[in-house]
C-alpha cells in the first residue's frame, strides 16, 4: 500500500540496484558511519547503524527493496531508508549498477 | 529512527560528543614563511628548530591512515617551504589521505604547477585578501597579490582544475565579495571565505580589521544569497542570529569534537585558531601518539561535555549562534561562556569593555620574524666639487 503512494522517484530508488561507488570510504562512528567520496570530496553522515548495514549489503544484483527485506528492515521504516539512500545517490556515493550487454558485431 | 535525512540539529548534538577521529584535521607543517601577514593565526615567520622530521611526519600520516582520516588540511607558515613537502604530499595521498593545502603561491612555478596537476585527491587553496594589490598587500605584504595571481595563472595553465581562492573577510575587503566571486569564476576556481579571528598576530590587528556590525549583516546577506557555491569552513555560524535562515554548514564549534590542529612541532590543539597552552591537548610525540591525544586528552573530554550557555543563556538567539567562536572570545579576554566579540546582538562590545588586561591572554608560540629597527635615515649627500 505504502509503495503505491510513493512518487515515481522514490519507487525508482526502491527498485534500483545500487552499488557503493569504489571511491567512497565508510568510517564507523558511534552514531552510524561517515561516508567520504574521494572523487567529489563530499562527506555524508549515515545516522543509524541500520543504514550502514543496508549500504554495506548493496551488491548491485538485488533491488533496494530486496536488500531491505534481506536486512530485516521493517517495511514501516522503508520511507526513511528511501530518503537516506536517495540522498546518497544524489551525492553520487551510490549509483545504479548497470549491466553491460556485450554486443558482438555481426 | 534516525537516518541521513534527519534534522541537522540532531546530528549537531551527536557531533558535540565527539567522533572516533577528527573529520577536519589541520596540520601546520612549518612556522617558516616568506610572508608576514598581519592577521597570521600562527604568528608564523621563522622555522622552529623542533619541527617534526620527515620520518616523524610520515609516522603521523600512518596513524591518520589507521584512524581513517579521509583528508587533511595542510597549512603553515608556508608549507611549500619544507624541502620534503612533495614527499609528504605523495606519502599522504598514497596512504589514502586526501590533502588540501593552503599556500600564498610563492613557490608554485610552471613546473610545480604541472607536478601538482598530475596528482589525485589534492586540493589547493591560494590565500588572497583583496581583489586588488592595494587591499591585499596591506594585509599580506608587498608583492603578495601579484605572487598569488601568478600562481593561479600557473595552476590554470597546467590544467590543475578547480583550485580554491581563500579569503579572510576584513573591514577593507568585505565590499569586494562579488569581485572575489567573479575572480574565482574567471579562473574556474571555487571561492572560500573565512572569518578573521583575533588569534596569533591577529590579536594585534583584529581591532582594526574585523568587520563592523553593519558589515556582519552584509556578510550574512551575501552568504544567504551565494552560500551554496561558496566554501566557508562553517566559520560564520555566529551570524545565524541575524535571520531565520541558517547558513549552510554545520553551525557549531567543532573544536576538539570534530576538528583539531597539529602544529609544526607536533603539539595538538583544539582548533587552528587557538595555538595557546590553554587549548593544547598533547603532542604527537607523546606515548600513544596522535590517537591517544584525540581519544584521551582531558581538554578534549571537557570540550565534548555539554557547554554552558553562561551569559548568553537568557538570549533568544543562543540556539542559532551557539555563543559563537571560542577562540575569538578567548583572545579578547571574554570568558568562554560569554558572548562572541562580534555578537550580532551587540553584547560582545560590552563584554570586551569588561575584559581587563589581566583576562586578555598573551599570545604564545610567536614565530614572527624579529622586528628590524630601521637605521636613522641618512641625508643624501651629493659629493662633488662646488
Amino acid at each position: 500500500m505504502r509503495r503505491l503512494l510513493t512518487s515515481d522517484h522514490q519507487r525508482t530508488v526502491l527498485d534500483s540496484r545500487l552499488v557503493l561507488d569504489p571511491q567512497v570510504a565508510l568510517r564507523p562512528e558511534p552514531f552510524g558511519a561517515l561516508a567520504y567520496h574521494y572523487g567529489n570530496r563530499k562527506l555524508i553522515f549515515l545516522k543509524h547503524p541500520d543504514v550502514v548495514r543496508v549500504v554495506q549489503h548493496l551488491d548491485g544484483a538485488h533491488t533496494l527493496a530486496e536488500t531491505l527485506t534481506a536486512c530485516d528492515v521493517d517495511e514501516t521504516r522503508w520511507p526513511s531508508f528511501e530518503r537516506a539512500l536517495t540522498a546518497l545517490t544524489e551525492s553520487e556515493m551510490l549509483h545504479e549498477h548497470r549491466i553491460e550487454h556485450q554486443v558482438t558485431p555481426g | 529512527m534516525s537516518t541521513a535525512s534527519n534534522t541537522k540539529s540532531h546530528l549537531v548534538e551527536q557531533l558535540k560528543e565527539g567522533l572516533d577521529a577528527p573529520i577536519c584535521l589541520t596540520w601546520e607543517l612549518t612556522y617558516a614563511c616568506n610572508l608576514e601577514c598581519v592577521h597570521c593565526l600562527s604568528s608564523s615567520g621563522r622555522r622552529d628548530p623542533r619541527e617534526l622530521t620527515t620520518d616523524e611526519a610520515k609516522a603521523v600520516l600512518d596513524e591518520l591512515h589507521d584512524l581513517q582520516v579521509f583528508y587533511i588540511n595542510i597549512g603553515g607558515g608556508e608549507p611549500m617551504i619544507r624541502r620534503d613537502f612533495f614527499e609528504l604530499l605523495e606519502y599522504s595521498i598514497d596512504r589514502g589521505i586526501g590533502v588540501k593545502f593552503s599556500t600564498n603561491g610563492a613557490f608554485i612555478d610552471a613546473a610545480k604547477a604541472e607536478r601538482l596537476a598530475a596528482m589525485n585527491y589534492l586540493d589547493i587553496q591560494i590565500s588572497l585578501d583583496g581583489t586588488d594589490a592595494v587591499t591585499n598587500d596591506a594585509v599580506r605584504g608587498e608583492g603578495s597579490y601579484d605572487t598569488a595571481i601568478q600562481a593561479m595563472n600557473h595552476l590554470r595553465d597546467a590544467g590543475f582544475g578547480e583550485f580554491k581562492i581563500s579569503v579572510v573577510v576584513t573591514r577593507h575587503n568585505v565590499d569586494q565579495l562579488d569581485e572575489f566571486k567573479a575572480l574565482a569564476d574567471s579562473f574556474g576556481a571555487q571561492l572560500r571565505i573565512t572569518r578573521l579571528r583575533p588569534s596569533g598576530r591577529g590579536a594585534e590587528s583584529w581591532h582594526e580589521l574585523h568587520p563592523t556590525q553593519a558589515q556582519q549583516r552584509q556578510i550574512y546577506d551575501w552568504l544567504v544569497a551565494h552560500g551554496d557555491n561558496v566554501l566557508t569552513g562553517d566559520s560564520f555560524f555566529h551570524l545565524n542570529a541575524l535571520g531565520e535562515e541558517p547558513l549552510p554548514g554545520l553551525n557549531m564549534c567543532g573544536a576538539g569534537r570534530v576538528v583539531c590542529l597539529i602544529d609544526p612541532i607536533g603539539d595538538v590543539y583544539a582548533c587552528p585558531f587557538v595555538i595557546h597552552d590553554e587549548f593544547k591537548a598533547g603532542s604527537v610525540r607523546d606515548e600513544g601518539g596522535f590517537a591517544h591525544v584525540w581519544k584521551h586528552s582531558e581538554l578534549f573530554a571537557e570540550l565534548r561535555e555539554p557547554q554552558s550557555a553562561g551569559a548568553c543563556a537568557s538570549c533568544g538567539s543562543y540556539d542559532a549562534c551557539q555563543g559563537g567562536c571560542m577562540a575569538a572570545k578567548f583572545f579578547v579576554g571574554i570568558p568562554l561562556d560569554g558572548p562572541d566579540p562580534e555578537c550580532v546582538g551587540g553584547y560582545g562590545e560590552a563584554a570586551m569593555l569588561e575584559a581587563s588586561a589581566d583576562t586578555t591572554p598573551r599570545p604564545m608560540m610567536d614565530h614572527s620574524k624579529p622586528v628590524r629597527v630601521a637605521k636613522p635615515e641618512r641625508v643624501p649627500v651629493t659629493i662633488g666639487r662646488r
